[in-house]
């Protein structure tokens, strides 16, 4: 997700006042109004909208929206001049293969501009370019740079210039050590033989992509008129999509953009695609009954063309249209959500619901009934609480899915409920007594293959409670659900109970759960100053019954 | 006057004739009832309006457990000093054992008598150095304790001295915060007082003894109650707040016909991104957003998973796809589902022609690699639902959307355009918040793509797929302003909340 600031006075003077009904409509086009404040018009860009990070492309492409100025959006553009090129070297080719550059001249930047172009350069980084992963942005003030450009793989300890914000000149290897910038993007290009540059044809290096520019080269002022700017990465259309998102801007700034010679292609090609839109489709789709001069209408509204013969033109800075469904929902946007009549289809089936959720509800309806507190915990648990608390000694903590890079110390899936039963009455010892509680859902059990089992448990917690209070809450369930259960005492007793007072419950002569007092020792561990007793059952066999 | 009468109860019948007493001892003592039954009886004539009852809180010092021991027989230091008195000079060891006093109490002693120049030790002996007059004189210590129990504020200097050096000293006197009532009887009391028949006997409690004979109760008088006297809260057993909304969402989709989905916690990537059109490189599919548990699941059958891919690298049905190498292994990771959106596309896959129309929901907990705040959790509920048939449209997306999220309570909502990597047309439901006076968002829907349709079916069916989050829908409802309360389970919380009533 990425939000961009715009300036609001800007905005009032190019579209018109931010009210309301203007917020409306922004949230209608498809950029939710995240904040507005006296200076600045806060919005989110959607993933699929690239074009709209930048105010110049967002501007023209809005009042398109609202009907000024609709259809393609076409900018003129230079052919290449002489020595306007980029001279790709094979070495590239392992390590950032692809390239698309340009020329843009007779800019008149100032501040607000500079400080708009770096922040779609850094969002288009970040979203686009997956934290320059797929794509990196470099511009240069063009009266530095001797052209040709070239842009090749070098070993790094044979690149030396200085970087940007660096007293120094440095190596390609020294960069991604020391230089902060290279520390943070260092495993774009971790294990490569060759590092990739791009120089001018006196030799000077201009920048090392996806790192950094050069401190010569690589600083846009406000004397700045000229440019040259570059994206790399690993596909070329993403790069030439991109590409005419930045020079699109720099046209909206009043600069003339000029092609490149890039190896056997010319960028910024603004190279339009085209798609079949049926009409009957997109009415069948959107429940619309639309014309075709009202089609044709909505499509331009969203900078496409659209002609005769039901073909749209895709605006060339659209990253998103992989299919005419992208082009339907550009008419239903233009339509506007506001606009669409919601109806319930009259298609007749038959509801069921899953037979374990109407078990599982039963069990907590009788359950309540006897005055117990349904608690509903995390899935995810310490694993302090799941093992060391319940008095299980660290060799036996096994066949527990565990969370690596959890955010939090919820770092393992429960494997039980009760643990979490006793560390809620542990919690809530401010609470009135009696204290009974039950929970019931999903417990986790890690295989010693790579196999995971899920089971949906219930179990239930009285402080103060003992044995046969349990029992007898136990007797009662089953006793409701039409079932017969059988206890016998734990041959092996659960380290969290008291020996001679648990009890394994099985169903069928199979061992389905444990009921008991808690040993308190392990009420300790939770500083409970109650006697408490608890039962769990597995209740997958159960289930079966039904 | 005579309803009054009637509802006054035995004990505030026995107390009614000793109003006038000067304190609280007083009337206890006089009616034979303890203290606490006294103030009962009280408190319900003062709601009657028959005294006026006013409380001071007052600092008391009071005898301590050892306090009143030594009121008996002594302070400690008395009874080593009469004990010198007789042998003058002792050894100390002699006199600890012949004073009785243990050793502590010993300890004291000596130091008091010291501090006073009564004695003096030498070479381990206790040397009597006390005049006849200083030993029968009562210390300030003994007269103090004696004039217990006295109110803090009302101390003399002297009194102040002793309290602070027998504070000192363990359990010999304590300062306690207690109430002092102040009765007044009003005039309607007064009335009532005299009044003849006050000493009537009404019928108390209805017992089953009362009941086995007519005539305990044929042509008598039931005392009568105070109706409004507010009482003690009761806990009893419920459901948990967000069960309850759950079941109640899951009504709403079973009363328009939906069956629910079910499935597991932990899934394979393949199921939760992979089949629904989420790219390989999707900032998602990164261990920063999503639980990945190093473990990997085997895959579908292969046609489904050749279908997927095709999806993915070159596109299906007229799509570009993402235009990458797809890797089944990235596929096999488990991970904690991100959405339920998992359970409709394994349902899809699951779904023939012959089968439709279909309508399924599921309402289920979903998981994200998140730090915890107010705003956000690790673990939330999502209403996952869709809805597969050959005519469907947008609109009809909206008309479900519509329903369930009024029938939810949220009565103005607008739709707006979204983005999820599955859905086109995608968008987003808002509520308008009548207090706040600004749009909240409430979750996603769209129709699925027909990368993910016709991979999953095999067809190009029109499918309306939602799925909003849950818990932040509740918090509306339940006045809960922090996400972390949903699944505190505070049990005073639980007892309180109240319980979800929506028709």
């Amino acid at each position: 997700m990425a939000n961009v600031k715009f300036d609001r006075k800007n905005f009032e003077k190019d579209i018109g006042k931010l009210d309301s009904e203007m917020q409306e409509r922004i949230a209608l086009f498809g950029t939710p109004v995240e904040n507005v404040s006296e200076d600045t018009l806060e919005l989110e860009i959607f993933p699929n909208r690239p074009d709209l990070l930048s105010y110049q492309n967002f501007k023209k492409s809005f009042a398109a929206f609202l009907g000024e100025k609709s259809g393609l959006r076409t900018y003129s553009i230079g052919k290449p001049e002489k020595n306007y090129e980029v001279i790709i070297d094979s070495s590239v080719k392992d390590v950032r293969p692809y390239t698309a550059c340009a020329i843009v001249k007779g800019l008149k930047l100032d501040n607000m501009k500079i400080k708009e172009i770096i922040e779609l350069q850094e969002k288009l980084h970040v979203t686009v370019g997956r934290d320059r992963k797929k794509l990196a942005i470099g511009i240069y003030p063009l009266d530095k740079i001797v052209l040709p450009i070239y842009y090749k793989a070098v070993e790094p300890d044979k690149i030396k210039f200085q970087p940007l914000d660096y007293p120094k000149e440095m190596s390609g290897l020294e960069i991604l050590q020391k230089h902060p910038t290279g520390k943070e993007f260092a495993h774009l290009l971790a294990g490569k033989m060759k590092f990739p540059i791009f120089s001018d044809s006196e030799g000077n290096i201009l920048s090392m992509p996806p790192i950094i520019n050069s401190e010569r080269t690589g600083r846009v002022t406000e004397e700045t008129k000229d440019l040259f700017i570059e994206c790399s990465g690993f596909s070329f259309d993403v790069l030439e999509k991109c590409l005419s998102i930045i020079v699109a801007s720099f046209a909206e700034m009043g600069g003339r953009v000029y092609q490149m010679k890039v190896k056997d292609n010319v960028t910024p090609s603004f190279k339009t695609d085209k798609m079949d839109l049926s009409l009957e489709k997109t009415n069948k789709i959107l429940g619309l009954d639309l014309g075709k001069k009202e089609l044709k209408k909505l499509v331009e509204k969203m900078g496409h063309s659209y002609s005769a013969d039901g073909k749209v033109e895709i605006s060339p800075w659209r990253m998103d249209i992989l299919h005419e469904i992208d082009l339907i929902e550009d008419v239903a946007i233009a339509y506007g959500y506001n606009n669409f009549e919601p109806i319930i289809p009259a298609i007749s089936t038959t509801s069921k619901e899953y037979k374990n959720d109407t078990i599982k509800r039963k069990i907590s309806d009788i359950l309540t009934g006897l005055g117990l507190l349904e608690l509903s915990n995390y899935h995810l648990t310490k694993k302090q609480d799941q093992f060391e608390r319940m008095g299980i000694p660290e060799k036996e903590e096994s066949g527990f899915v565990e969370l690596s890079g959890s955010k939090t110390d919820y770092n393992i899936m429960r494997k039980d409920l009760s643990h979490y039963l006793l560390k809620i009455i542990s919690e809530n010892s401010d609470s009135e007594y009696p204290q009974k509680v039950f929970e019931s859902g999903k417990v986790f059990f890690a295989g010693k293959d790579e196999s995971i089992t899920e089971e949906d448990h219930a179990g239930a917690a009285v402080g103060p409670g003992n044995y046969t209070d349990l029992k007898q809450i136990l007797d009662y369930l089953f006793h409701n659900l039409g079932l017969e259960f059988e206890v016998r005492e734990q041959e092996i007793t659960s380290p969290f109970f008291v020996e001679g007072r648990s009890a394994e419950i099985t169903l069928d002569g199979e061992k389905i759960g444990f009921i008991g007092e808690i040993h308190p020792r392990i009420l300790k561990n939770w500083k409970i100053k109650m006697p408490v007793s608890i039962f769990e059952i597995n209740l997958e066999r159960l289930y079966g019954k039904f | 006057m005579r309803k009054l009468i009637e509802s006054l109860s035995i004990n505030e019948k026995k107390i009614l004739p000793y109003l006038e007493e000067k304190n609280l001892s007083e009337i206890c003592k006089k009616s034979n009832l303890d203290k606490v039954t006294v103030l009962r009886a009280l408190e319900y004539l003062s709601n009657k309006k028959i005294i006026e009852l006013e409380t001071e809180r007052k600092k008391v010092v009071d005898v301590g457990v050892n306090g009143a021991l030594y009121r008996r027989k002594g302070l400690p230091e008395r009874r080593l000093l009469l004990l010198l008195n007789e042998k003058r000079i002792i050894p100390l060891k002699d006199a600890e054992k012949e004073s009785g006093l243990s050793s502590d109490e010993f300890k004291v002693s000596l130091g008091v008598l010291k501090n006073k120049a009564f004695i003096e030790i030498k070479n381990g002996k206790v040397i009597l150095s006390a005049s006849k007059e200083e030993i029968s004189k009562k210390s300030l210590e003994e007269v103090f304790l004696e004039s217990l129990p006295a109110d803090e504020d009302s101390l003399t200097p002297e009194q102040q001295f002793s309290l602070k050096n027998l504070m000192k000293r363990k359990d010999i006197v304590e300062v306690e915060e207690r109430k002092k009532f102040l009765i007044k009887v009003t005039s309607l009391g007064r009335e009532i007082m005299s009044a003849k028949d006050v000493s009537k006997e009404l019928i108390e409690q209805i017992t089953p003894d009362l009941l086995k004979k007519e005539q305990n109760w044929k042509n008598k008088k039931f005392r009568r109650y105070d109706v409004t006297v507010p009482l003690p809260r009761i806990n009893g057993g419920k459901r948990h707040f967000v069960n309850q909304a759950i079941d109640y969402g899951r009504r709403i989709w079973m009363d328009m016909g939906f069956e629910e989905m079910a499935g597991d916690i932990i899934q394979p990537s393949f199921w939760v991104f992979d089949a629904l059109f989420t790219a390989q490189d999707h900032p998602v599919r990164e261990m920063q957003d999503t639980f990945f548990l190093g473990r990997k699941h085997e895959l579908p059958d292969k046609k489904l998973v050749d279908a997927v891919r095709t999806s993915h690298e070159k596109g299906v049905s007229g799509s570009k796809g993402w235009g990458y190498e797809w890797d089944p292994e990235e596929a096999k990771k488990m991970v904690l589902r991100t959405h339920t959106t998992c359970l409709s596309a394994r349902t899809l896959a699951g779904l023939k022609k012959e089968d439709l129309p279909k309508k399924y929901f599921a309402i289920g907990k979903c998981f994200r690699n998140e730090t915890v705040d107010w705003s956000h959790g690790f673990e939330f509920n999502q209403s996952e639902g869709i809805v597969v048939a050959p005519d469907l449209n947008f609109r009809h997306l909206l008309g479900y959307l519509k329903q369930f999220f009024n029938k939810m309570g949220f009565e103005k909502i607008r739709f707006t355009p979204a983005y999820f990597p599955y859905t086109e047309p995608s968008v987003e439901i808002h509520w308008w918040h009548p207090e706040k006076k600004v749009w909240l968002e409430l979750g996603g829907a769209g129709m699925f793509r027909p990368e993910v349709v016709v991979t999953l079916l095999g067809v190009d069916v029109p499918v309306l797929a939602w799925g909003p989050g849950f818990d932040r829908i509740l918090m509306d409802y339940y006045q809960v302003k922090d996400l972390r309360e949903l699944y505190k389970n505070d049990i005073n919380q639980l007892r309180k909340m109240k319980s979800w009533v929506k028709v």
